[in-house]
C-alpha cells in the first residue's frame, strides 16, 4: 500500500482555498457505489444502516485506494498491462465530486479514471476485468485501464487524449438543453489539459452557449512530467477560467469534505442554469505518472510533504477528533474495501476471453442494436 | 426537374430537418451568413437559431460538440467549411467520433453526419486545396460519401442521417453550380457504387469533382470511337468491390481517377483491391491519374496542369487500351 504519512509539525500549509470546509449534509443524490454481496455484508455489520455521508466519503476513498494498490501488484504480475496511470493521492477529488453529483447527470472523465468510474457506479468486478482485458469488462475489454465505459450510468469514458473529453461535455451538456433536459455535465480534466486548445474552444463554447457544463480540473501540478509553472504562463488556473465568463471555484483537492462542498454549489448553480463552471481542485499525485514514469522530474521531499496531507488519514483523523469514526469502524471498512478487491480480482481472474471471432464486432452498430443509453 | 447540386443539398437538409426534430445543423456561418457556400441560405428564417446553429472559427470543439450531442441522444448535421479546416478538428473524428462504439465495447454509436467542401480548381492556392478523402477512408468506424451527381446530393443525406455510426460526406466545391435532371426517384443508397455510363473497353473508376472530368473524357473517346465505362465510386469507405470488380469483369481494363496524390491515394486502394479481386480478369496493367504531387499552386495554368483533366484521362485509356 502507499504509505500517508501523519503532519509534521513545521509542515507548510496547502494553498489557501477559497472553500470553506463542508457541514455535516446528505449528497443530494448520488447512487452509492454497487457492491458485492460480500462487501455490502461486511460494511453492514460494522456500520449502521445509512452510514452519513462523512462515512461513506471515507469508505469510498479507501475502495479506491485499495482498488489500485491491487492494480499496481497486478501490473508488476504482468496480469494488467498497457498504460496504468494511478490516482494514489488524489482520491479526494473523485469521491467528493462523485458524491456531489447525481445520479442522473453525465460523466466525462481522463485516463486516470479508476476511481470516478467505480463511485460512478460500475462494479469493481467490472473495472478489473476491464483491466485484464476480459470480455466481463466494462468495456468488453476493448478499452483497458484508460477507457472505462458505463453509458447506463452515463458515464462517457476514459479518454486518453488530453483535452479530449472536454467538447464531447459541450456536446452533451447541449443536447440535453436542446431537448430541455435539466442535468449537469461534468467534465474530469487535469490542469495539462489547460494547455490544449481543446480546453479554450470547449470553455468558449459552454459560456457563450450557456451550458450546464461542470469543468472539474483535477490539478495535480504536473502535466505527466512537466510542472505547472513551465507550461502555463498564468498559472492562476481559476484566473484563466474567469477570462471566459466563466463563474470559478477552488478547493483543497486534499480535503475531500470541501471537495464534496465545493463541487455540490458549483453543480447546483448549473443546475439552476447559470451556465457553466469551473472548479479547480488542487491535489497531489504519489506514485509516478504511469508505470513506466521513473518520477525524475520532482523532488522526493516535496512527495513526502504532500503525503503527510494524504487525504485518507487526514479524514479519518478529523472524523476521529469530531467522534465520528472509531478505529474499529475504520478497520471494518478497509476490510469491507479489501474484500471486495479480492473479489474483483477473482472475478477478473477467472472471467472468460472474448473469442477472437469477435474481433471486428462493434466497429459499426449492427441492424437494431442499442445505440447508447442515452436515448 | 432541373436543380442545382447546391439546391438539392439544401432541399435534404430541409427535409432532414423537417422530419425529425433530433436534427440540427451547426457549424462556422451556417445560419446568419447562409453557409460560405450558400447551401443552408434561408434555413436559419425555417427553423430558429437552435438548430442552424451558427458556430465560432473552433472546428475541434464544434466537431468534438458535434459527438458529445450525438452521444446525447441527437442527430447532428456539422458542417466544417472544408475538408483543409476538418484538419483542425482530426482529432475528435479520428479519436472519438470513429472509435467511441468500439472502445466502449458497443455501448454507444456515434450518429454524426460531418459535412465538408473539398477540392482544388478555383485558385485558392495550397491551402484551400486539399482532396484528403482517402485519409478519411483509411478509419474504421466512419463511412465516407462523395456525391457527385444532383440526385445524390439530394438522396445521400437521408441514410447518413439513418445510419447509427458517423458519417462523412464530401461535397466537391467544383459541384455546387453543377446542374442537373433530378428524376422523381431519387432517393438512394450509401453502399453502391454506380456505373454512369456504360462501356465496354476500359472501366474509369472516379469520385466526387473528377466525376464529370471522366465523364467528358469518356464523351471525347466515344467521338474518337473508344468506348468506356465510367463508374462513381460514391461511397469510399467501405468500398463496394463488388460493382468495382464486376465492372473490371466487363472491360479488362481499368483506371481510377483520384483529385487526392497519388501516394497512399485512394486510387491506389482501388487498384489495390482489383489487383487482389481479379487480376486474371485483366488484360493491362491497372492505371491512375491522380494529382501531381506538388502543394496545389496559385496560378491557374499551373493548377490546371497540376490535377486530374479530361484530356489526361483521355490520355491515360489510350495508353491502356495501347491505341
Amino acid at each position: 500500500m502507499t504509505r500517508e504519512r501523519k503532519p509534521a509539525v513545521g509542515v507548510q500549509a496547502p494553498p489557501p482555498c477559497k472553500s470553506k470546509p463542508a457541514q455535516a449534509k446528505h449528497s443530494p443524490v448520488a447512487a452509492p457505489a454497487k457492491r458485492t454481496r460480500k462487501d455490502r455484508a461486511a460494511v453492514a455489520a460494522a456500520a449502521p444502516e445509512t452510514p452519513p455521508l462523512e462515512l461513506r466519503l471515507l469508505a469510498d476513498m479507501l475502495r479506491i485506494r485499495r482498488m489500485e494498490e491491487k492494480c499496481a501488484e497486478l501490473y508488476g504480475a504482468g496480469k494488467i498491462r498497457g498504460f496504468l496511470h494511478l490516482y494514489i493521492g488524489e482520491e479526494a477529488c473523485a469521491t467528493g465530486t462523485m458524491h456531489a453529483l447525481a445520479a442522473e447527470d453525465s460523466v466525462v472523465a481522463t485516463y486516470r479514471e479508476h476511481g470516478h468510474a467505480l463511485l460512478r457506479g460500475v462494479s469493481m468486478d467490472a473495472i478489473m476485468a476491464e483491466m485484464f482485458g476480459k470480455a466481463a469488462g466494462c468495456s468488453r475489454g476493448r478499452g483497458g485501464s484508460m477507457h472505462l465505459f458505463d453509458v447506463s450510468r452515463r458515464f462517457y469514458g476514459g479518454n486518453a487524449i488530453v483535452g479530449g473529453g472536454l467538447p464531447l461535455a459541450v456536446g452533451l451538456a447541449l443536447a440535453d438543453m436542446l431537448q430541455g433536459v435539466r442535468r449537469v455535465t461534468a467534465c474530469v480534466f487535469g490542469e495539462g489539459a489547460m494547455a490544449e486548445g481543446a480546453f479554450h474552444e470547449s470553455m468558449n463554447l459552454a459560456a457563450l452557449w450557456q451550458l450546464p457544463v461542470l469543468f472539474c480540473c483535477e490539478n495535480n501540478l504536473y502535466a505527466m512530467g512537466t510542472a505547472l509553472a513551465r507550461s502555463e504562463s498564468q498559472t492562476d488556473l481559476c484566473a484563466k477560467a474567469a477570462s471566459y465568463k466563466v463563474a470559478t471555484f477552488r478547493a483543497d483537492g486534499m480535503d475531500v469534505r470541501a471537495v464534496f462542498d465545493t463541487v455540490s454549489r458549483a453543480a447546483q448553480q448549473v443546475r439552476a442554469g447559470g451556465g457553466p463552471a469551473f472548479v479547480e481542485l488542487q491535489t497531489y499525485r504519489f506514485r509516478a505518472h504511469s508505470m513506466f514514469d521513473p518520477d525524475l522530474y520532482r523532488d522526493k521531499a516535496e512527495i513526502e510533504q504532500w503525503k503527510q496531507r494524504g487525504p485518507i488519514h487526514s479524514f479519518s483523523g478529523q472524523l476521529k477528533a469530531e467522534g465520528l469514526l472509531t478505529e474499529e469502524l475504520f478497520l471494518a471498512f478497509d476490510a469491507a474495501a479489501a474484500a471486495e478487491v479480492a473479489a474483483a480480482t477473482d472475478f477478473a481472474e477467472q472471467a472468460p476471453w472474448e473469442p477472437v471471432a469477435d474481433l471486428l464486432k462493434d466497429v459499426h452498430t449492427p441492424a437494431g442494436a442499442d445505440e447508447g443509453g442515452a436515448r | 426537374m432541373r436543380i442545382s447540386y447546391r439546391e438539392a443539398m439544401r432541399q435534404a437538409l430541409r427535409e432532414a430537418m423537417a422530419n425529425d426534430a433530433r436534427v440540427f445543423l451547426m457549424g462556422e456561418d451556417v445560419g446568419r451568413y447562409g453557409g460560405s457556400y450558400a447551401v443552408s441560405k434561408g434555413l436559419l428564417e425555417e427553423f430558429g437559431p437552435e438548430r442552424i446553429r451558427d458556430t465560432p472559427l473552433s472546428e475541434l470543439g464544434f466537431v468534438g460538440a458535434g459527438v458529445g450531442a450525438a452521444l446525447g441522444g441527437l442527430r447532428p448535421i456539422v458542417e466544417v467549411m472544408t475538408v483543409n479546416f476538418s484538419l483542425l478538428a482530426l482529432d475528435q473524428i479520428v479519436n472519438s467520433a470513429s472509435l467511441l462504439r468500439h472502445m466502449s465495447g458497443g455501448q454507444c454509436s456515434v450518429p454524426l453526419v460531418l459535412r465538408m467542401a473539398t477540392g482544388a480548381g478555383r485558385q485558392l492556392a495550397a491551402q484551400h486545396s486539399h482532396s484528403l478523402e482517402n485519409w478519411y477512408a483509411h478509419i474504421p468506424g466512419i463511412r465516407v460519401l462523395a456525391p457527385a451527381t444532383v440526385a445524390d446530393a439530394r438522396g445521400m443525406l437521408a441514410p447518413a442521417l439513418a445510419d447509427p455510426d458517423p458519417v462523412v460526406i464530401f461535397e466537391h466545391a467544383q459541384l455546387y453550380n453543377l446542374e442537373g435532371e433530378l428524376a422523381d426517384d431519387w432517393r438512394c443508397d450509401i453502399a453502391r457504387a454506380a456505373v454512369r455510363r456504360p462501356g465496354t473497353q476500359a472501366s474509369v473508376f472516379a469520385y466526387g469533382g473528377c466525376l464529370p472530368k471522366a465523364l467528358q473524357a469518356a464523351d471525347e473517346l466515344a467521338a474518337a470511337g473508344i468506348d468506356v465505362e465510367v463508374v462513381d465510386l460514391r461511397v469510399l469507405r467501405p468500398l463496394d468491390i463488388d460493382t468495382i470488380a464486376a465492372s473490371v469483369r466487363r472491360t479488362h481494363r481499368a483506371l481510377v481517377v483520384d483529385e487526392g496524390w497519388r501516394s497512399g491515394s485512394l486510387a491506389a486502394e482501388v487498384i489495390a483491391r482489383i489487383v487482389e479481386t481479379c487480376f486474371y480478369d485483366l488484360d493491362a496493367p491497372p492505371a491512375r491519374v491522380c494529382s501531381e504531387e506538388v502543394p496545389i499552386p496559385y496560378a491557374k495554368h499551373l493548377e490546371d496542369a497540376a490535377l486530374p483533366q479530361p484530356a489526361k484521362i483521355v490520355a491515360a485509356v489510350k495508353e491502356l487500351l495501347n491505341v
